[in-house]
């Protein structure tokens, strides 16, 4: 087919390239420390009365019951994602089986991979655009802590230097059956959350 | 079965096209001036009887002294293969004659090269970085990079 | 009355269903025809040339497994290959057949994958890519009745592999044999003629011969435009000298020529698994090998034809225990050298296949 050469370079490909150079400079810079784990399903004592508390019951239900993945898969680990969501070890089964690639329809992200530099500050800005409540597993040895890479000079070691996490998964890669583990974990800790404060 | 050609009986005959162009061939390979470049793989492409159609790979090795760039070459139809080798001395400013007008696949291989080593290649329509980002300092496959 | 158009920049990001991984295209879109597509890497580069210099030769082994995910025993055998060519240890016969029927097996569940996802991006929403699944949880089941491991084996070793296959897996894979011919068969009836597969495939994104030649492109990419190369029959590695098996090749080289070449090279890996197994000899599995082996100074270039293509790995020895240099040749980054000239003057949805029918895998294009 024809293609007319104006039409070709509308954009200077190295601007962007510089743009986003200048991005992932600066996310290095801010995220040598580890954001701690988020801890606010470790309740403080209960001073609500049962009425709040069974309201708090069913919506931690709904919301654990139905979480609905965002994609982040940069590696490996997710093949046995893949693996857990096909039919064998049915990921349905727990109301997970919606991937979407619009992170503004989910609620759970599952990163599935290592996460370099230059990934980074797009992996954050997937998060950043996540509605409330939102959860992070960190799935793998590379999530967690760099894994086998983490002596790399591109290599983020860890997720949670970028984005808090919620649950860790090891392995490389973690078998299905840990998978599912993990996500159980996480709805138990979705069930003690506590969602309507009193003054 | 793939035969690899004698690098000395290539150099023989590429010595007597080309003089003055080859340093030294053994067995395996042979070894370039890198100002004879262009024109021996030129000639290795298109003379019937080489027909080196297919370049399977280009790496770059940092010896202490000097870059070498190793071109792995096959032509599928005699089922041969060459090994080609080329040096460049100058650890500040490497820089070589690209072959990609020649061989295409050699676009990312080359720019790849050129990130993780620093070695650029003159004649490259696109020589910017592949993996990493812009302003990454330092070329991380080089011996002295910590 | 003409409408005047205006071209728009439209960033296919590291984030999307459909680019295989963490890919990014830029797309410079004329209405919906695509006028100039500017790939962009290392969204997943790891530094894996780098981490080798500091490893021993046995240690780099599980590092390879993390290239090409989709099929990490062809990663181990070309690494595997190229150490033993470089420091000239044999393998013994028995080592030779399970490295064989291991890696036939792992194409064929690559096959799967790629034709499983190929079908997902024409929009058959996740029906075939179920299907295929269901096969390659079967070979993952028969991997892990072997090393325990179900995406990264870390099976081979230099001079054999690691340990013998228990009689359960000898067995159950004759079972297998068995199942896989139908199953074959059986997606074949339902997708080869399918009118929504054909209309999205036929002719699009053509690759002509003397640019796939040029562009390196290797493995079923090449075969379907119409050269018969395959390291197996060309320069035969291991024991693929004594079995016998036909090379597929297409025609046109647009995407459904590259899709039937996948399902006729699984057919054909069936055909050598099955002589495989009916050749293997007892023996041991291993040959002597030091833990911390220390090759001669020299170099060597060892590659196989793994599922995507020609992978080859460019060892440097300075005689001490690590490499000096590792260099991984990877076919699907240099399979994408030709990518803009297949898409160009397509629309956008005819991108998505043909990165479809590429069938790249990023840990390998990144390294």
């Amino acid at each position: 087919m024809e293609v007319d050469i104006n039409k070709v370079q509308i954009y200077s490909s190295t601007e962007l390239n510089k743009a986003e150079a200048e991005v992932i400079e600066s996310l290095k810079e801010h995220s040598q420390q580890i954001i701690p784990d988020p801890d606010e399903w470790l309740a403080q004592e209960l001073k609500e009365n049962i009425l709040l508390t069974t309201v708090d019951y069913f919506l931690n239900w709904a919301r654990r019951s139905s979480l609905w993945t965002v994609l982040c898969f940069p590696a490996c680990c997710a093949m046995e994602f893949m693996s857990t969501a096909a039919s064998r070890f049915d990921i349905s089964r727990f109301g997970m089986e919606i991937l979407r690639a619009s992170p503004r329809q989910a609620d759970l992200m599952i990163t599935a991979g290592t996460l370099t530099w230059k990934m980074a500050p797009q992996v954050k800005r997937i998060y950043e655009q996540m509605a409330e409540p939102k959860w992070v597993i960190a799935m793998g040895a590379c999530a967690i802590s760099g894994g086998t890479f983490a002596q790399s000079y591109s290599v983020v070691p860890g997720y949670n230097h970028i984005i808090p996490v919620d649950v860790y998964i090891p392995g490389c890669p973690p078998r299905p059956e840990a998978l599912l583990y993990g996500i159980k974990m996480l709805q138990d800790k979705i069930a003690k959350t506590k969602n309507i404060k009193l003054r | 079965m793939t035969l690899l050609l004698s690098g000395e009986k290539t150099g023989t005959k590429l010595e007597e096209k080309f003089p003055g162009s080859i340093v030294e061939s053994n067995r395996d390979s042979f070894l370039v001036k890198s100002e004879f470049l262009l024109p021996v793989a030129t000639y290795i492409k298109n003379t019937p009887g080489l027909e080196f159609n297919y370049l399977a790979s280009i790496t770059a090795v940092d010896y202490d002294d000097y870059f070498e760039v190793v071109y792995h070459l096959t032509s599928l139809r005699h089922n041969h293969s060459l090994v080609m080798k080329t040096r460049f001395y100058d650890r500040d400013n490497p820089h070589l004659p690209s072959v990609v007008g020649l061989w295409r696949g050699a676009d990312f291989q080359e720019r790849e090269i050129y990130d993780l080593m620093g070695i650029s290649f003159d004649g490259h329509p696109n020589m910017t970085r592949l993996f990493l980002w812009d302003s990454f300092e330092g070329h991380p496959l080089r011996r002295d990079y910590l | 009355m003409a409408i005047r158009t205006e071209p728009f920049v439209i960033n296919m990001g590291p984030q999307h269903p459909s680019t295989h991984g963490v890919f990014r295209m830029r797309l410079t879109l004329d209405g919906e025809v695509v006028v100039n597509l500017e790939p962009v890497f290392g969204y997943l580069h790891r530094g894996i040339e780098k981490l080798t210099e500091g490893r021993t030769y046995a240690q780099i082994i599980p590092i390879t497994d993390r290239l090409d995910y989709a099929s990490p025993m062809s990663n181990n055998l070309a690494y595997v290959l190229a150490v033993e060519k470089l420091a000239e240890i044999p393998v013994p016969e028995r080592a030779e057949y399970l490295r064989v029927i291991m890696v036939e097996l792992q194409r064929i569940a690559n096959h799967l994958l790629a034709v499983g996802s190929l079908l997902n991006d024409c929009g058959a929403y996740f029906t075939p890519f179920m299907y295929m699944w269901r096969e390659r949880e079967s070979i993952v089941d028969l991997f892990d009745m072997v090393c325990g491991q179900r995406l990264t084996y870390n099976y081979m070793r230099i001079g054999g592999v690691s340990h013998d296959v228990p009689e359960r897996f000898l067995w159950a894979l004759d079972k297998f044999i068995g199942r896989m011919a139908f199953f074959i068969d059986e997606y074949d009836e339902l997708l080869a003629e399918n009118e929504i597969l054909l209309i999205r495939t036929k002719g699009v994104g053509i690759l002509s011969k003397e640019l796939a030649i040029n562009s390196s492109a290797s493995g079923p990419v090449l075969r379907a435009s119409g050269v018969k190369w395959d390291i197996r029959k060309a320069d035969p590695y291991s024991i693929y000298g004594r079995f016998q098996f036909d090379v597929p090749t297409g025609t046109t080289g647009d995407c459904y020529d590259r899709y039937r070449v996948r399902i006729e090279e699984m057919r054909q890996s069936l055909r050598i698994i099955k002589q495989a197994l009916q050749q293997l000899p007892p023996g041991e599995v291993k040959s002597e090998v030091p833990p911390l082996l220390r090759p001669a100074p020299g170099e060597a270039y060892g590659h196989i034809e793994s599922p995507k293509g020609e992978l080859g790995f460019y060892l440097v020895s300075d005689g001490s225990i690590a490499p000096y240099r590792l260099h991984i040749r990877a076919p699907a980054l240099i399979n994408l050298t030709a990518l803009r000239d297949m898409v160009i003057g397509w629309k956008v949805q005819d991108a998505v296949v043909v990165l479809g029918s590429i069938d790249i895998c990023l840990g390998e294009v990144d390294r």
